[in-house]
């Protein structure tokens, strides 16, 4: 055991060394965790934190960006920046709800899926994949949202019920590879429950290509969420949501251009961080397997 | 197994990939929002009018055989009645398909050009500053969501710089183009008008040229990538000791081999792009089949969500079997495998 364990420690040591060459993972990394950060302090960190409710000042509304109000404010009189610092948490808390909701289902049918490979049970499971993945997820997405009521929760339900097949679907492939490897086959021989089999052989090998996908799946929800918030079906006002404010500065452009464009580069911004770092954590693993 | 064999299989399971879609959202617009018939007529209308719409609509009868109702009227080519258009959906459909199968086929044929040369391009002069910048591009152009370029273009490219139209299809008044393939510029040259042709094109630029950079981004990236590898295989270098120009390996030795597990998202992309398109027709007004579709989640409006739902799923299907076909072209290992069993 010690042995095995000390391996780890190189390996996980070698790629974070690999990890830390690359200056667009180390930015990637630095992104995400300023992103994290202000999330968790965006009360004491925005400048006028009333602004990301019900706020109305219209005596300040439709101001360029100045030192009071760095990014300028809507046409509310509400501060940019503050909405941007806690639109971020909206952002990030789709992308934690969602990824947290898909990635166990997913998984868990993928594992049975692959180990029961030409059997009924592995037909179900991949019929039922093939139906999601038949379409855009943006586009099932939005009708699903839409016969509902808009809000937050129902956009949030919506992504994950559109998400958790491509989790199957690299499980599957992973184990369905794995499935006749010897140390599966000698679990066997032992009489090794199902169970284990699944659990204690087979997932630790899936959770190299899973940890990946997931860092890299972050930037997709954010950017699905958007979607959804542009068109209305997401966060409803006054809950400070980027898409949203992109969407509804767009009407005042160009004269307030401010509106639009920080929302705009914000999104951008987090969805290249999560997207740099999730090339690096790709890399990271790469290196065990050579 | 022969390849027409599998070809076979796939089309069999995307069918039934689509069934169960067809089940799937038809579910959803039937069981979830309550009463159809009463969001049709409006909080106001007498009891009795829902009652008579909703006999008309079968929504009393059980899940399965409305169902049943649905797919036979489908086969008959009707997909019910919109509530908004207050046509059948199947004909609006018809109506708005062409103006976006126009928009994505424009924009798939930009991206698939700008993603093989960026590439290629990438791929030839790796770890030069050729390829850091393309990688920066494509690092950015996946970043940037469609919506958010589509804002930038119509404010930059239409608003100060007034290059492009930011609104319809055609600028109004300059010549009558008849519909005949509902592609405005196919309908133009048709018509004669190569100034209604160029004047349609440039209605095309913004939008299109949204649905290109995401997809176009990760294209390059992925070409890049089998670029690089191929250069190092043996057959690269006997053809460069046997002094052939490079332009030649390039493009005949080089490309056909490294565009295999790019056609494949690439066909992915240009079925996505259904979905981008979206948002996109949204922002630039554009009369297609995707801002029927928002216009009809907008009004809740099931019939045309579930039809417009459906005819995404038909097209992304279709790119499906496209790819596999494609890919078994330009890999003949596929085919010659499949003898040799």
């Amino acid at each position: 055991m010690p042995l095995v364990s000390e391996r780890r420690t190189q390996d996980i040591r070698k790629g974070w060394y690999k990890f830390s060459k690359s200056p667009l993972s180390i930015l990637g990394l630095a992104v995400v965790v300023v992103i994290i950060s202000v999330t968790i302090a965006s009360p004491l960190i925005a400048p006028y934190p009333k602004h990301a409710e019900f706020f109305v000042d219209f005596s300040n509304a439709n101001k360029p960006p100045s030192w009071k109000y760095p990014l300028g404010t809507d046409i509310m009189g509400r501060d940019v920046l503050t909405r941007i610092i806690f639109g971020f948490r909206y952002s990030l808390m789709m992308a934690v709800v969602v990824l947290s909701l898909v990635t166990p289902p997913g998984v868990i049918l993928g594992l049975i899926a692959g180990y029961f490979r030409g059997s009924w049970i592995e037909t179900i499971i991949m019929r039922v994949t093939d139906v999601f993945i038949g379409v855009p997820p943006l586009v099932l997405a939005l009708a699903i949202c839409s016969v509902l009521t808009p809000s937050a929760f129902y956009a949030m339900m919506a992504v994950s019920l559109m998400w958790w097949p491509w989790y199957s679907r690299l499980v599957y492939s992973v184990t369905s590879s794995l499935r006749n490897e010897y140390f599966v086959q000698a679990a066997e021989t032992t009489g090794a429950s199902t169970f284990h089999i699944l659990f204690r052989e087979i997932f630790p090998n899936c959770l190299a290509p899973i940890l990946t996908k997931v860092t890299l799946d972050v930037g997709w929800v954010i950017l699905i969420g958007a979607s959804l918030s542009f068109v209305g079906l997401g966060a409803q006002p006054p809950t400070p949501d980027l898409g949203t404010m992109v969407s509804d500065g767009a009407k005042y452009l160009p004269d307030l251009w401010w509106v639009t464009l920080f929302p705009s580069l914000a999104i951008v911004v987090t969805i290249l961080g999560f997207n740099l770092l999730g090339d690096g954590v790709r890399d990271l693993f790469a290196t065990e397997e050579v | 197994m022969k390849f027409s064999v599998y070809i076979r299989q796939r089309i069999g399971s995307i069918l039934f990939a689509l069934i169960g879609l067809s089940i799937l959202i038809f579910a959803i617009a039937r069981v979830l929002p309550g009463d159809p018939a009463r969001m049709a007529l409006g909080p106001r209308a007498p009891e009795w009018a829902v009652e008579k719409l909703k006999e008309e609509l079968h929504l009393n009868e059980p899940f399965l055989l409305q169902y049943y109702y649905w797919v036979r009227d489908g086969f008959s080519g009707s997909l019910g009645y919109s509530l908004v258009t207050h046509r059948d959906v199947a004909r609006d459909i018809v109506e708005f398909l062409p103006a976006t199968l126009e928009l994505i086929m424009y924009a798939t044929i930009a991206r698939i050009v700008l993603a093989i040369a960026l590439g290629v391009l990438a791929g030839r002069y790796a770890n030069t500053w050729i390829d850091n910048t393309v990688r920066l591009v494509s690092y950015v152009g996946v970043a940037i969501p469609g919506f958010v370029f589509a804002i930038l273009a119509v404010v930059i490219f239409g608003y100060f710089l007034n290059l492009f139209p930011t609104m319809g299809r055609l600028t109004e008044g300059l010549v009558r183009v008849p519909a005949i393939t509902g592609f405005m510029t196919f309908d133009a040259l048709i018509a004669g008008s190569f100034a209604a042709y160029v004047d349609a094109l440039w209605h095309l630029a913004l939008p299109a040229f949204s649905l290109v950079l995401g997809g176009m981004a990760q294209e390059a990236r992925i070409t890049r990538a089998s670029i690089v590898e191929n250069l190092n295989k043996d057959f690269i270098l006997s053809a460069t000791s046997h002094g052939i120009p490079e332009r030649i390996i390039i493009l005949k030795y080089l490309l056909r081999p490294s565009l295999i597990p790019t056609v494949a998202i690439m066909a992915l992309d240009t079925a996505s792009a259904v979905g981008n398109a979206f948002l996109t027709e949204l922002i630039f007004n554009w009369p297609g089949f995707s801002r029927y579709g928002v216009n009809a989640m907008m009004n809740k409006d099931l019939n045309a969500i579930v039809g417009v739902v459906m005819v995404t799923g038909v097209l992304f299907a279709i790119a499906n079997v496209i790819v596999d076909i494609l890919v078994a072209y330009l890999d003949p290992r596929i085919r010659v495998i499949e003898r040799a069993e």
